[in-house]
């Protein structure tokens, strides 16, 4: 099984970003994905930015790949998909059928990112005419879900792409054209300030007798828990799950790798960390809460 | 422009159709469609019926089947998209691509649209779906602006219908997993949203809670209005202070852009709402058909009248309404 670090969710000042990267260039990850997947409004680091911190993170033996948004609304944002997909180089992953589009008028492979809605293989293997080459679920794609999925992909004869799966972190869980973050702040979206800086790891929503319930991330909306699936790797292996993708956090995240690669080379499944992934075992995605297995 | 109504049953289906309805959307009675609710939706007998009598008077039926079949359950939708054709239906209405793909090879003479599940928001992904599975019309999500969807319907490769009425998705359609993070149960799997099976009432000295699983949405004082609890139209703790953190319970209402919306090219106008009764139907298709008849005949000075604002209200979540995504500030 591989490791790899998935797009920075939140936003960071430049400089911290550029230091996290310099880090992560150490770090015993595989893959690392690069890129605002989010808000476009987002520019403490432009494309041309993002691509040199690729060429960096390849030329450190990297495998990159080049993340896009998953909500596209205006042009400027779609010629930024267009811009990152004739970078020559380096793999797009596709949060959106714009950007699988915009593989496909190219002729060129790309990752189907966790936003593509893909819940069965025939859907999968329409993407991989397209160019799929690695798939990344989403998050109510759960264990029962893959495994029907494989069987008929097998039972067709048809070879699965890479599987990728959302192993560490929080759950994305909406999206909106609407900017929760400066809702918040009391702010227009288009005078915002870039409130978003000051929630390095979002910002935090309650229930209103206090119990932690979710996260805003500007136009998203993530679980308030991180989920760790460290201890389901056995599982994810038998799913056929190559690659585990950890997603970045502002603090710990090299002790956060490093637990995932001690992992890998244990006998054992480690203690979990994190919180259960609820959507996992056909459950309420927040793991905490009781409900029947609707499969 | 075509007026497209909801019908969540029979009697909805006739009153959308006498109101002035061009179209009606309607579901079947399971997993298929995004309003797979207790008590709504249609048997076989009863398409039958409504189709019957939308032809009879020169109008349409669409049927969605805008959910997300797995692989275990992909046959069932198959079948589903074989039933449509069967019954003469005008069109479907799907958002997965399997679903659209099995459609367009086995009935390629079936209409198909994309669903406002399919979350295409850009010329690229509508070029997508009109490409690989042959959609002669798309739904937008409601997530942009008037401005933009202006825009998007001089380079789009296929007439689109937008959301002019009715209840508001505050995230991207077909991207939204709120409700199953709570419940289990989403939209895009199981066709249903923070579902009533999940809901309880609880009366108590701080006034009347509501929760979803277990987990409290909202809580109301003694003669505070009380909205049915959807994740989204909580209220929440950010920062210390309590409030709608992400959406009020309001409606959408573009009545006053009728005129930018037709001059646009926008094909149809889709109103929200198979889960409501035929009264709403009624009421909120008379007052479109009335106000797109008017404005096609003498664009010039053309206004929405305070009395079709009034009922169009009488009928929103919370009395009141928005103009969305379409006005930038909502943002």
């Amino acid at each position: 099984m591989k490791l790899s670090l998935g797009p920075l969710q939140y936003f960071w000042p430049r400089e911290r970003v550029l230091s996290f990267y310099r880090d992560a260039a150490g770090w015993p990850v595989d893959i690392v994905y690069l890129g605002e997947t989010i808000c476009s409004k987002r520019r403490e680091l432009r494309t041309r930015d993002w691509l040199a911190l690729a060429e960096e993170l390849a030329d450190s033996g990297k495998d990159v790949v080049l993340s896009s948004l998953a909500l596209i609304e205006a042009e400027s944002e779609l010629g930024v998909v267009q811009r990152l997909a004739d970078n020559g180089r380096f793999l797009l992953e596709a949060n959106d059928l714009s950007a699988v589009q915009v593989c496909r008028e190219r002729g060129i492979g790309f990752v189907g990112g966790p936003t593509l809605n893909v819940y069965n293989h025939h859907a999968l293997q329409l993407l991989m005419e397209d160019g799929l080459r690695r798939w990344v679920p989403g998050v109510e794609q759960g264990r029962e879900l893959l495994k029907a999925l494989r069987a008929a992909m097998d039972a067709e004869g048809q070879p699965m792409p890479e599987l990728e799966v959302m192993a560490w972190g929080r759950l994305p869980l909406a999206y909106s054209a609407r900017c929760f973050t400066a809702r918040a702040a009391d702010v227009p979206k288009d005078q915002c300030g870039f409130r978003c800086i000051e929630h390095p790891d979002g910002l935090p929503l309650d229930t209103r007798e206090g119990e932690p319930f979710m996260v805003i991330n500007g136009i998203q909306v993530q679980g308030m828990e991180t989920v760790d699936m460290a201890p389901e790797r056995d599982e994810l292996a038998e799913c056929g799950v190559g690659i585990l993708r950890l997603s970045p956090q502002h603090e710990d995240m090299a002790a956060v790798v490093a637990h995932f690669h001690a992992m890998l080379r244990s006998p054992v499944p480690p203690p979990r960390l994190g919180a259960r992934n609820g959507y996992w075992l056909g459950r309420p995605g927040k793991a905490s809460l009781a409900g029947p297995a609707l499969d | 422009m075509q007026l497209v109504c909801p019908a969540g049953n029979l009697p909805a289906l006739r009153t959308a159709i006498d109101a002035g309805a061009d179209a009606v959307y309607v579901g079947f009675r399971d997993q298929t469609n995004a309003r797979a609710f207790p008590g709504l939706n249609f048997d076989e007998e009863e398409l039958r019926q409504g189709i019957a009598y939308a032809h009879a008077r020169g109008r349409k039926v669409y049927v969605a089947l805008n959910t997300y079949p797995d692989s275990a359950r992909l046959s069932h939708w198959q079948r589903a998209v074989d039933q449509a054709a069967g019954l003469g239906m005008d069109a479907i209405i799907a958002a997965e691509m399997a679903v659209l793909h099995y459609a367009s090879t086995r009935h390629p003479d079936l209409p198909r649209h994309l669903s406002v599940q399919g979350s295409a928001t850009t010329a690229a992904a509508l070029r997508y779906a009109h490409q690989r599975f042959g959609i002669s019309r798309a739904v937008l999500p409601r997530v942009l602006s008037i401005q933009q969807v202006e825009r998007l319907c001089t380079v789009s490769p296929v007439p689109l219908e937008v959301f002019a009425f009715g209840s508001l998705c505050i995230m991207v359609e077909g991207r939204c997993q709120l409700s199953s993070y709570v419940t289990g149960a989403s939209p895009n799997r199981h066709g249903v949203c923070s579902p009533a099976s999940f809901v309880r009432w609880e009366e108590g000295e701080a006034g009347r809670s509501v929760r979803l699983n277990g987990v409290l949405i909202d809580r109301f004082a003694a003669a505070e209005p009380a909205g049915y609890p959807t994740v989204c139209k909580g209220r929440f703790d950010v920062g210390g202070e309590v409030f709608h953190a992400l959406e009020e319970p309001t409606s959408l209402n573009t009545l006053e852009l009728l005129p930018r919306l037709a001059q646009a090219g926008v094909a149809a106008l889709k109103i929200e709402g198979r889960q409501r009764g035929a009264a709403y139907v009624g009421s909120v298709t008379r007052v479109w058909r009335e106000a797109i008849d008017q404005q096609r005949r003498a664009p010039q000075g053309w206004q929405a009248r305070p009395q079709w604002q009034d009922t169009l209200a009488s009928h929103a979540e919370g009395r009141q309404t928005t103009l969305g995504p379409y006005h930038r500030a909502w943002h």
